[in-house]
């Protein structure tokens, strides 16, 4: 495309029937730890 | 545009680049102005219309070709992809991952920021016993269902303060994983007074990730890190900081700080910390009301956004050099995040993280405690206020009125549910000028990732 460069091949969608494993890291999002807001985050199962 | 289709997208510009974020897909996609100006109009349909509003400023086959382009991300659900509602996946009841023990809750520093008023979070200071911190895992364990990866945050106060029981639950889960063929990753914040040469060999062999508070600067850190006789740490730290660092080969840790109004230029600190031989770094806002002198407002915002551009492009230029370090929150993949559950989830403060006190008490997370009618029970007995942890599972994104239409929502899960409570006393009300901080945090992130992305740079840390 000439206007427009797609980054990512994102998943976010797909996810919604299969994710839910729930063995990925728990994400603080206080700014008292190292607080991982949730989109970065990788997923444990597609590591 | 349609205010439906508006809640589906977010278009910035920042450091002289355009960036769409199409909000229910998570496509990231850098654009050019003429792209930029159409979707300040476009929703889908609506072509005659872009081609007139923008008619004295493009081509009309220009902007056939720009809409054409548009048109291609829609029929590959790139674009304007379709809202989501709660999934299957996301269970109706939490399952408990992780917990946060405070070890301590007593402190050898007085930071100023301290929400747990220098440790004690409001009480008697005292320490948690190793009875109370092996039951903790006992709870953990009966609560996990079948989950085999469990964290354990030791915290406090200061942990290092209560070796004793940092070191007999750290023996405990080793024991446990072994019987249940389980797997716990141990982590330990500490303000790294008491990281002497025993403290460090045994954190290493023991493999316990590592949190180190600093602040950054001498002046900054000293300035909000004294210790309990009000002299500064800065240099007893970071003395402790470069041996346990260099003692586990530069891996397994994160420096973290704080930043105030004090010190708005915190890429200076960022920085400084990079420069000091530390490149897995965080730097986060301070969470603080009714303190003036070093609370962040709206009115820090403008400043606030600027030094985030200051910082992306710090980042990026050292990266372009080389010479790259991780900045936490700018670690993102764009292309394999979590599942929807898990962004539904967020912290799981509550159903599947909780804050054990140091006498086994159970609040949803290290910030709660000490507020009294966020006590849900004890390691003992278990959760005795189930209704309480079923309103924090299902206070997500969808259902708190400000995040669902905010196109962050399912970057940042709708914010701390304990930030929230602090500020409107409703953790479904969240903290609106943290809000903000985070939009801006993750539009510099996504901007980082896309242009890594577009010059072919590594995330890993070339030093590292």
């Amino acid at each position: 495309m000439k206007h427009i460069k797609t980054v990512n091949k994102p998943s976010m969608q797909s996810t919604l029937m299969t994710g839910g494993c729930g063995e990925c890291q728990a994400s603080c999002q206080s700014a008292c730890k190292t607080s991982c807001t949730v989109g970065n985050q990788p997923c444990a199962s597609r590591k | 545009m349609k205010e439906a289709m508006k809640s589906r997208i977010h278009l910035y510009e920042q450091c002289g680049h355009y960036v769409l974020v199409d909000v229910n897909s998570g496509a990231v996609h850098l654009i050019d102005r003429m792209i930029y100006d159409i979707m300040d109009i476009f929703d889908g349909t609506n072509d005659e219309r872009v081609k007139q509003e923008l008619a004295g400023k493009y081509e009309e086959a220009e902007l056939d070709e720009a809409l054409g382009e548009l048109k291609e991300l829609i029929d590959e659900k790139l674009l304007f992809a379709p809202d989501i509602e709660v999934p299957p996946t996301f269970k109706q009841k939490g399952v408990v991952k992780s917990l946060c023990l405070m070890v301590a809750q007593d402190c050898n520093m007085r930071c100023k920021y301290c929400f747990g008023d220098g440790g004690s979070y409001g009480q008697e200071r005292a320490v948690m016993s190793p009875e109370v911190g092996k039951a903790a895992v006992d709870f953990l364990l009966k609560n996990a269902g079948l989950r085999k990866h469990f964290e354990i945050d030791f915290f406090g106060g200061e942990p290092l303060m209560n070796m004793k029981t940092v070191k007999a639950v750290t023996n405990y889960v080793h024991q446990k994983e072994k019987e249940l063929n389980v797997h716990f990753k141990l982590t330990m914040t500490t303000n790294g007074l008491l990281l002497n040469e025993e403290n460090r060999t045994w954190l290493n062999d023991n493999n316990l990730s590592l949190v180190l508070s600093t602040d950054g600067r001498k002046d900054v850190h000293d300035r909000m890190r004294p210790d309990a006789g009000g002299q500064g740490t800065y240099d007893r730290v970071m003395k402790n900081f470069k041996a346990m660092v260099d003692s586990r080969n530069g891996e397994n840790y994160y420096m973290r700080g704080t930043y105030t109004k004090h010190n708005l230029d915190f890429t200076k600190d960022v920085l400084d910390m990079n420069d000091k031989g530390f490149d897995i770094l965080s730097v986060e806002p301070v969470v603080a009301k009714d303190a003036p002198d070093y609370a962040l407002t709206d009115a820090e915002l403008p400043r606030i956004y600027e030094e985030y551009d200051r910082l992306t492009e710090a980042y990026m230029k050292r990266r372009r050099e080389g010479r790259g370090f991780f900045f936490f929150h700018f670690n993102m993949d764009l292309s394999n995040g979590p599942c929807i559950a898990k962004r539904l989830a967020g912290c799981g403060s509550g159903h599947e993280y909780y804050a054990v006190s140091e006498n086994g008490d159970l609040y949803p997370c290290h910030q709660f405690v000490g507020r009294g009618k966020y006590k849900l029970g004890d390691v003992f007995n278990g959760v005795n206020h189930p209704e309480v942890s079923q309103y924090f599972r299902e206070s997500h994104v969808l259902n708190k009125p400000k995040c669902r239409d905010c196109w962050a929502r399912f970057f940042c899960s709708g914010g701390c549910h304990a930030n929230a409570d602090l500020f409107n006393g409703d953790i479904r009300e969240p903290w609106d000028t943290g809000c903000s901080i985070q939009r801006k945090r993750l539009e510099s992130a996504i901007l980082v990732q896309a242009l890594m992305h577009e010059e072919g740079l590594s995330n890993d840390n070339e030093q590292a």
